[in-house]
């Protein structure tokens, strides 16, 4: 982490030079060009506002991974933001249905994007976002699966003063002790998903119970791990064994073997992507899923198509998205078609993550009246209720955290699944204001505006 | 005092238990390691691609294995894609860079490398493939001396490598091809002088240490789920097993995969978080204190 502090900081004396250069040449082509424009009442320039959105289109980049253990995470989120530029620059409904203003592009500009392989890897992301911002003068920066790059990402955004829209990530730290001004985040996270879990797990698997918990030894693995030792205390659960594996383990035995020795009864696993597939195909070969419960506090995307329903019958996870959510939600229903007519699959959580921070970044940018990101922040912390593919939701002002119904699901039975992706049960959607932490627990301190 | 510390360790089972896994772990690294070696050792070729014939092994056995259903002729098909693989490469490309400077010869296979994983993510998406334990290797079995079940399938790895680490080394060591690979090391000149053409030696052990690798990729498939990024981490780690037993040295690789395998385990006992990191500071140590490597000669590093 060290290291890439340093070349943040480094990388922003050297933007401080880029930076005067290019206001200066944006400043002159754009005055020039359209005289009027920039002088009006919008407002001073800010980050890549104006010399951002002067021409008749505007620049998003993304950090969506194609490769590393988050790999078909990150394909399908990127997936869901084509989707959602693709709606916004034709005025598709449902992306009007959210952001009821919106009429073709935002603001009348049309949406081009570019994506940058992060791997996970906070520094490449650096790399690739610093590029967007400083050469294509991106007027937001969204996407990630992995929170130790959203939280690099965000930082980054607070300094250019560009914002970052987080895909998945699932570390209290993101809209927690690491929350920015610049940096939104819609998904569940460690402690709203704990949080949710807790009268499942009363209920399902019982009181006082040993826990052998398996985790990604990096800030999402320790979060999520906290949150869960802190919620799972008020059942009388308490931890046998804590497993950390770096990300991208490929062999988790000598983990497994020291969880099965632990005389636990449930094992909750924290590992995601294709961590999770490996540690719970390998959980079951070591025989802890014969005699321990499995829980999954943050689901995986397409898990239950890379492990397969056998394994996955009966277990409860936490998820932003699962795509029976039709059944309750017009707009999911439509956003599941959609996607699924364009791709070919059923969207995972990726995809809705990403569409519906598409979305929203439109609507508060028509409800500010500009791309200027002090007016469009202040539209979103004024947590406006939209109507999405989740149900209601707003924007909490203090932390830049959504607050929506977080889903509980269960695999199901092979026998009783109706088609091929119909793999979980929706057992509950908790309201989102229930599992919210109080707005100054995680010790959020957002920056400045300007 | 003296009880508190040995009620703090762990118990002795469990200890048993991880060392038995670590000689399952070490043999699967020294398996990929030997390919590695040999290939250096013999042609000077450092091969970044490595990782990549890894990751080619697997998915080449789960195509087989799901065309025909049989986990033997997905291991043939392991070995055979990539010995076939590993011809190609070296006729096509290798062979140009033997007497070129090491750095363009970790470009050219670095590169090959993401040819190889990219061209596999392009037709297989980046999703994990589930390659099933064979009918064979299922359940967990405790060998009746451990106190923890032990999947079966892991058991048989042990088996499996040990079987091929031992006609590689037949081959290497008791055939004529072997001796005339085994003196082109020492001298290629000096065997070039006898009339033995020694390149075409060279040619066969290239494609033997992509199959070493491929092997490993095919066998290790229903353990880790093959994905593009699968072999990344295995190259990874036999450079490590690589440095320790010694670069170039086949015994090296072997010592070195079982070594590596117990540091990771064991360590994993006392400090989870830490297992890999050991293993780096392993290598570090050997190469302070030895840089040629457990078994590696003077001079080649």
């Amino acid at each position: 982490m060290s290291d890439n502090k340093k070349w943040i900081d480094t990388s922003i004396s050297r933007r401080g030079l880029l930076k005067s250069g290019s206001m200066a040449m944006g400043g002159l082509l754009a005055t020039s060009m359209f005289p009027g424009r920039v002088l009006a009442a919008d407002g001073s320039p800010l980050g890549n506002y104006p010399a951002g959105v002067a021409k008749d289109s505007c620049f998003i980049g993304l950090g969506c991974e194609s490769t590393g253990p988050y790999s078909a995470q990150g394909t399908d989120m990127l997936k869901g933001f084509q989707l959602a530029i693709e709606h916004l620059n034709s005025g598709n409904e449902l992306v009007r249905a959210i952001s009821p203003d919106s009429k073709k592009g935002i603001l009348g500009k049309r949406i081009e994007y570019g994506n940058v392989d992060t791997a996970s890897k906070p520094d490449l992301a650096i790399q690739g976002m610093t590029r967007f911002i400083n050469q294509d003068k991106a007027i937001m920066t969204a996407g990630s699966v992995s929170s130790a790059v959203a939280i690099a990402c965000e930082k980054l955004a607070q300094r250019e003063k560009v914002i970052y829209l987080a895909g998945i990530s699932g570390s209290n730290e993101t809209t927690g002790a690491d929350c920015q001004r610049y940096g939104f985040r819609s998904c569940i996270f460690g402690y709203t998903a704990s949080k949710a879990l807790l009268p499942v797990l009363r209920d399902e698997i019982g009181k006082d119970k040993k826990v052998a918990y398996l985790i990604p030894d990096y800030t999402y693995g320790h979060t999520v791990r906290d949150s869960m030792k802190e919620f799972t205390q008020q059942i009388g659960w308490s931890a046998a064994t804590e497993q950390l594996s770096p990300l991208g383990t490929s062999d988790f035995s000598s983990y497994l073997l020291n969880a099965a020795a632990s005389g636990a009864d449930v094992f909750v696993n924290i590992c995601f992507g294709a961590d999770a597939v490996n540690s719970i195909k390998q959980a079951k070969n070591f025989g802890i899923l014969d005699k321990m419960t499995m829980v999954i506090p943050y689901m995986t995307p397409f898990l239950a198509k890379e492990v397969g329903p056998e394994i996955m019958q009966g277990i409860y996870c936490v998820t932003d998205f699962w795509w029976t959510m039709e059944e309750k939600n017009d707009l999911a229903k439509s956003f599941v078609s959609q996607f699924e007519k364009k791709n070919g699959y059923k969207p995972e959580w990726g995809a809705e993550a990403a569409y519906l921070q598409m979305a929203m970044y439109a609507e508060a940018c028509e409800r500010a009246g500009t791309f200027r990101p002090e007016e469009v922040i202040k539209a979103y912390e004024a947590g406006k209720q939209l109507d999405t593919m989740l149900g209601k939701v707003h924007m909490r002002a203090n932390d830049h955290q959504l607050v929506h119904d977080v889903p509980i699901i269960r695999g199901k039975k092979p026998s009783e699944m109706r088609s091929d992706d119909d793999y979980f049960d929706l057992v509950s959607l908790t309201p989102g204001d229930d599992v919210m932490p109080p707005p100054d627990l995680l010790g959020c301190k957002l920056g400045s505006y300007t | 005092m003296f009880t508190d510390f040995i009620n703090s360790l762990p118990p002795w089972g469990l200890v048993e238990a991880q060392m038995f896994n670590g000689l399952q772990q070490g043999m699967l690294l020294a398996l990929i390691s030997t390919g590695l070696t040999i290939v250096y050792g013999t042609l000077g070729v450092l091969n970044v691609a490595h990782g990549a014939l890894y990751t080619l092994g697997a998915y080449a056995g789960f195509v087989a294995y799901q065309a025909t259903g049989s986990f033997v002729l997905a291991i043939g098909a392991g070995a055979l894609g990539t010995l076939v693989i590993g011809l190609v490469i070296e006729r096509g490309i290798i062979r140009y860079y033997y007497k070129r400077p090491d750095e363009d010869q970790i470009i050219v296979t670095f590169g090959l490398g993401i040819i190889i994983v990219e061209s596999i993510r392009a037709f297989f998406g980046g999703t994990s493939q589930n390659m099933p334990t064979p009918g064979w290797g299922q359940g967990a079995s405790q060998l009746g001396f451990l106190q923890y079940p032990f999947p079966l399938y892991k058991i048989e790895t042990i088996a499996l490598s040990a079987i091929i680490l031992l006609i590689f080394y037949l081959v290497l060591y008791r055939t004529r091809l072997g001796l005339v690979v085994r003196a082109g090391i020492e001298d290629s000149g000096m065997v070039s002088l006898l009339g033995i053409n020694v390149f075409r030696a060279f040619f066969v052990v290239f494609a033997i240490g992509a199959m070493a690798a491929g092997l490993a990729g095919v066998i290790n498939a229903p353990i880790t789920a093959p994905t593009p990024d699968g072999g990344e981490k295995f190259l990874v780690f036999s450079f490590v097993v690589v440095v320790l037993g010694g670069v170039g040295s086949f015994p090296g690789a072997i010592v070195g995969g079982l070594i590596a395998g117990e540091i990771m385990t064991l360590t994993s006992l006392f400090y989870p978080s830490l297992s890999e990191v050991m293993l780096y500071v392993a290598m570090a140590l050997i190469l302070i204190f030895r840089p040629r490597g457990l078994f590696g000669q003077a001079g080649r590093v």
